[in-house]
């Protein structure tokens, strides 16, 4: 579960480039609820994101994870209850490292390390067969350099990587959107496979209005800092991607010039 | 090039190999370019001579050194970690004070151990030429640093301080607390470095406040040669790198100064080395621009 309440974040305090990014932000995940997070730029979905998984900290509010109030918890901290997946492919993974090394990483991911060896028999084999399970046909590459992987092969790598610790929260943020269209389509495929296997309480953020209706279960809008729509079950089914559209033209009152920036 | 000289070569580069396995430490895992080296070395070769001096176990002198070595480290970390000093600047912050403090410890300029029982002591006069001698005692020591460094690399803290080197963001995603990675990292490589200081005070008989300078650029010449001789991503083969790297670059060094048809002289080493590294940095560009351009 994620409870966020009253969260209001300000960058650059006091300064002239003083900028309020989220505005008393009440939002309640429930535990294996999928929501899929939508606003134009600078709406705060980003910021949102990062102050639940600490990259950003909270100006004013509290955040809970589970039963743990996390607020002034620093990333690193959090990472034992939050798996993430970032826009870029490149920013989730270490390039340099191979793909078993990363995933060695995550599998400690919220554990103490200790100085025995990161990648003993028993766990690569494991490892193999997580990655088998992509048929993408890595699993005879785990000793190969991450940094040799296509940007949607990271990705999906990245979501195995995600699932390893067997934390429960799971954080996207449009991870997607740097890939081609059919590779897109698959990692979302894959998100959501996990995502209900596992039963993963998920907050994803997108640009894509149609993603944000396909995937998950209750669809949240930003504007300027605030929640300004929240939708799930039946409501949400009778919503098409116009609809959406249309909300967003009423909360910014005007005209967007150009559709297909949204779509 | 005599025999003696020769040998004489290998035995500074299985000591410089030490600071070689920190400055790898530094700058190829944790990203960070570290110029503490340059004051540290000579603190380990200060902290190890005035303790055999004073009668210290010549062994004890060398933990102590180490251990100054890190304290370095750690000093040079907090300034870049805990005030955000940039690491370039943190690392000659540390150096420079490392000048007044070496000469505090020693309380003049350099101090000559001669009578005093070193860590070598025991392994002369065994019928073996001291001149073998002294590179095997330190080949030994540098096998054991290289399987210790290489095993810690690939234990779990050691993959989460490469990955802090690689990319820290995504390394505090995974819970790895980043700032503690560097605070040991730094410490390990300039233990490693205050251990190679008090090898040479105890194998050449003498510690000396400049002895420090251009430390980091011949580590950083051994790094880059071993790179070249042996490009590899494993960690193990690149920490061997590292040593024949050291090693190769003495001998390459001795060989340079004793053709006397060049015309070198022993003081012209700072401007050799400095040429060298240059040459290795800029080889790999131009070949790759070779590349693009065919």
């Amino acid at each position: 579960m994620i409870r966020v309440s009253q969260l209001g974040i300000t960058f650059n305090p006091g300064t002239p480039l003083e900028k309020r990014a989220l505005n008393g932000v009440d939002l309640t995940v429930e535990p294996g609820e999928f929501v899929t997070l939508i606003g134009s730029n600078g709406a705060g979905k980003s910021t949102l994101l990062g102050a639940v998984a600490g990259d950003v900290m909270a100006s004013e509010g509290s955040i809970v994870i589970g039963e743990t109030e996390v607020t002034r918890w620093p990333a690193a901290r959090r990472a034992g209850l939050v798996a993430r997946v970032f826009q870029d492919p490149l920013a989730g993974s270490c390039g340099t490292l191979s793909i078993e090394e990363n995933l060695a990483l995550a599998a400690a991911r919220g554990r103490k390390r200790g100085l025995s060896g990161a990648l003993p028999r028993s766990r690569r084999a494991f490892f193999k067969e997580r990655i088998a399970e992509l048929g993408l046909g890595l699993e005879n590459r785990l000793e190969d350099q991450m940094g040799l992987l296509s940007g949607g092969q990271r990705q999906a790598v990245s979501l195995v990587m995600a699932t390893l610790a067997g934390s429960d929260v799971l954080l996207l943020d449009e991870h997607t959107a740097a890939l081609d269209p059919h590779m897109a389509a698959f990692v979302l495929e894959l998100t959501c496979r996990f995502q209900a296997e596992l039963k993963l309480t998920t907050l994803m953020v997108t640009h894509s209005m149609r993603q944000a209706l396909d995937a998950g279960t209750r669809t949240v809008m930003l504007h300027e800092g605030r929640i300004v729509l929240d939708v799930k079950g039946d409501q949400r089914k009778g919503l098409g991607v116009d609809d959406l559209v249309d909300m967003f033209r009423k909360v910014r009152g005007q005209e967007l010039e150009d559709d297909a920036l949204l779509l | 090039m005599t025999e003696i000289a020769f040998w004489g070569a290998v035995e500074l580069g299985l000591v410089y190999a030490f600071v070689a396995l920190g400055v790898y430490l530094a700058f190829r895992v944790l990203d960070f370019p570290d110029l503490t080296v340059d004051g540290s070395m000579p603190l380990g070769a200060a902290t190890s001579a005035v303790l055999l001096i004073h009668g210290v176990n010549p062994w004890l002198a060398t933990a102590a050194a180490m251990a100054a070595g890190a304290v370095a480290g750690i000093v040079t970390a907090t300034l870049n970690v805990r005030f955000k000093i940039l690491h370039l600047l943190a690392s000659i912050l540390t150096m420079t004070a490392l000048f007044s403090i070496n000469l505090r410890v020693m309380g003049r300029p350099n101090v000559a151990l001669l009578s005093e029982d070193t860590i070598l002591t025991p392994f002369y006069g065994l019928g073996v030429p001291d001149y073998y001698v002294r590179p095997a005692f330190c080949f030994v020591l540098v096998v054991i640093a290289v399987a210790l460094v290489a095993w810690f690399l690939r234990s779990e803290f050691g993959l989460a301080m490469r990955a802090t080197g690689a990319n820290p963001r995504m390394a505090r995603a995974q819970g790895v607390r980043t700032n503690l990675q560097i605070y040991v990292g730094m410490a390990l490589s300039n233990a490693l470095v205050g251990l190679a200081g008090a090898l040479f005070a105890q194998t050449n008989g003498f510690a000396d406040v400049t002895s420090g300078v251009g430390t980091i650029v011949v580590g950083l010449a051994a790094v880059i040669v071993g790179e070249t001789l042996l490009p590899s991503r494993l960690v193990t083969v690149a920490l061997i790198g590292a040593v024949i790297g050291s090693v190769v670059y003495r001998i390459a060094v001795q060989l340079a100064l004793s053709a006397d048809v060049i015309g070198l002289k022993a003081s012209d080493l700072n401007l050799v080395t400095a040429v060298l590294v240059a040459i290795a940095l800029i080889l790999p560009r131009l070949r790759k621009k070779g590349r693009a351009a065919s």
